[in-house]
């Protein structure tokens, strides 16, 4: 592929832990993903799902291998990969648009100019706050928040960066059903609409298929590439997807050899 | 139609049950500020009552001055000749150079610590040995660097405030959550920015609550610090009553150092309530 944007190559990974039960996150782990793709990680607990993601992210250091965006080695976070962690990770002595507007302090033009001025800041804080459904609570602190609420905000200051790349780890894992069906939709027209590659962790099977133009399946820990399954079916998708019969045969394929795994690990 | 009806049945008959078993669940807020206040002021009016009563008694009375003594005292000691004010206003400044020097010094140590582990391993050894000195073990070597005058004061109460200080607030900066940091970091944040604008307001409520210990720490370590030869300030004026026995002037200073304590830890605490609302 000549458009790929990252690449990982024969990625090892152990955590050191001091009293030398070390844990093996990752072995021998390579994939690429190619612009403007969505590829979802799935796999069973524990696996390595997050690890992989934060070394693309530049926050964890890996013990072997390589991992490039553009050819060039990661070495360290940046603006250019959003990241959406498991935990929120809201600043609780910022208001809601606050959090989103500090997204968008770093970044800069071309020619190192600041890319935003402060009136620009709040407008796209204003309209991704619109779009997350979280109008009249621009003034709140986070501790005043659901927990599906608080998620709803960092996707939203994730969506106002507006990384080339969007790392998400179970984004809507804590939301409400309903919720999390409107935010799927939102951000495959996000997706769409803004060019975006997508690296997208989730436990749910349903929604990797119904997102991702490949889904990744890990196998149990040390994590390693188990099977790469290419969903082809056509965009724009929605909930009614989900009744489709291909739909279904991709998320029947993917739960039996996720499942299969999980039985292989508990015996 | 018959199943509603049996299940209002079921319900009434439930009914005394369901009282029994139902309790109150403990409230865990401050409950309402009057009856706060109120239980705050009959409490203090009821250990007056108490202190009144015991002073009553005469053998108790020669070791112990009556309430209405000890208002005595304080309209002797502030009229025009007494020396009340001038007590207060020496020892205020002393508790306020100690405690804001050290307070000055202990957030950058702190935050070294907290920030470079090799810094922490430097300093670490040093603040657990002070730590375990009182202050006024130290007042002898104090008195022979700096002399008399006001320098050994300020001495032993900005140690005691700061290793107070440091503690707390390097616990706090240790604290601080490290997702929160990566967040920063990905948005593109210089370690520079990171300092202002994830470490000091996550560790925030650390250092009130480090300020409020460590002006704790400052008024307990006063009456030590004015061991060290002086005239004027509050501990001076206790221990020239206890020589003349006057119990009344050792109450009013006591008193009066508590009120100071509570007002000084009243401010910080609404600065505290003020600046981290989000809590
Ligand atoms: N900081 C760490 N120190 C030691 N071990 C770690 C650390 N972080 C993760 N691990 C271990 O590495 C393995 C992979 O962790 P990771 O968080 O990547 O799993 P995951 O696939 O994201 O799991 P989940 O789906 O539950 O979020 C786990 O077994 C975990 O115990
Ligand atoms: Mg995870």
């Amino acid at each position: 592929m000549t458009d790929s944007i990252i690449k990982i190559e024969n990625v090892f990974k152990e955590y050191k832990v001091p009293d030398g039960k070390n844990v093996k996150a990752l072995n021998d782990v390579s994939l690429e993903v190619s612009k403007n793709e969505f590829v979802c990680l799935v796999g069973p607990s524990g696996c390595g799902k997050t690890t992989l993601l934060n070394i693309v992210a530049g926050l964890e250091p890996f013990d072997s291998g390589k991992v490039t965006m553009h050819g060039e080695g990661i070495i360290g976070p940046g603006p250019e990969r959003g990241v959406i962690f498991q935990q929120y990770a809201l600043f609780p002595w910022m208001t809601v648009r606050k959090n989103i507007e500090y997204g968008m302090k770093f970044l800069r033009n071309a020619n190192g100019s600041i890319r935003f001025d402060e009136k620009k800041k709040r407008e796209i804080a204003e309209y991704y706050i619109k779009m997350v459904n979280l109008s009249g609570f621009e003034d709140s602190y986070p501790k005043a928040l659901s927990g599906g609420m608080k998620q709803r905000v960092a996707i939203a200051r994730a969506y106002a960066q507006s990384p080339e790349v969007l790392l998400m780890d179970e984004p809507f894992g804590a939301l409400d059903a309903q919720t999390r069906a409107q935010l799927q939709e939102d951000l495959l027209h996000t997706w769409q609409e803004e060019k975006k590659t997508v690296l997208f962790i989730t436990h749910d099977v349903d929604e990797a298929v119904l997102l991702a133009t490949r889904v990744v399946i890990l196998s149990a820990r040390p994590g390693r590439i188990k099977e790469i399954v290419d969903i082809d079916l056509p965009y724009p998708r929605n909930q009614a997807t989900k009744m489709d019969a291909e739909f279904i045969k991709y998320r029947n394929y993917i739960w039996d050899t996720v499942y299969k795994m999980f039985l292989e690990v508990r015996k | 139609m018959a199943a509603p009806h049996q299940r209002l049945e079921f319900l009434t008959e439930d009914q005394p049950q369901r009282k029994k078993v139902r309790r109150r669940l403990k409230d865990f807020s401050d409950g309402s500020k009057k009856v706060r206040l109120a239980l705050n002021i009959g409490s203090i009016l009821l250990g007056f009552l108490l202190w009144y009563l015991i002073t009553l008694i005469p053998s108790i009375n020669t070791f112990l001055a009556s309430p209405k003594q000890v208002f005595a005292a304080l309209l002797s000691e502030s009229a025009a000749n007494g020396r009340y004010f001038k007590d207060i206003w020496i020892s205020l400044q002393r508790i306020l150079i100690g405690f804001g020097l050290a307070f000055i010094a202990s957030i950058p140590v702190a935050f070294l610590m907290g920030w470079y582990p090799r810094v922490r391993s430097i300093v670490e050894p040093w603040i657990q040995f002070f730590r375990t000195i009182p202050p006024i073990a130290l007042i002898p070597l104090v008195i022979l660097a700096m002399g008399l005058g006001e320098p050994p004061k300020y001495t032993i109460i900005f140690v005691a405030a700061f290793l107070v200080m440091v503690v707390t607030i390097y616990q706090g900066v240790k604290e601080v959550d490290k997702t929160l940091i990566k967040a920063a970091y990905t948005f593109g944040a210089s370690d520079r920015d990171i300092f202002w604008d994830i470490m000091i307001p996550a560790s925030f409520p650390f250092i009130l609550v480090g300020a409020r210990l460590g002006m704790a720490a400052s008024l307990t370590t006063l009456i030590a610090a004015e061991l060290t030869g002086t005239t004027f300030g509050l501990g001076a004026r206790i221990q020239g009553a206890q020589q003349f026995m006057d119990t009344s002037i050792v109450l009013l200073g006591i008193i009066t150092i508590g009120i100071i304590g509570f007002m000084l830890d009243k401010i910080l605490l609404l600065i505290e309530k003020r600046l981290t609302r989000w809590k």
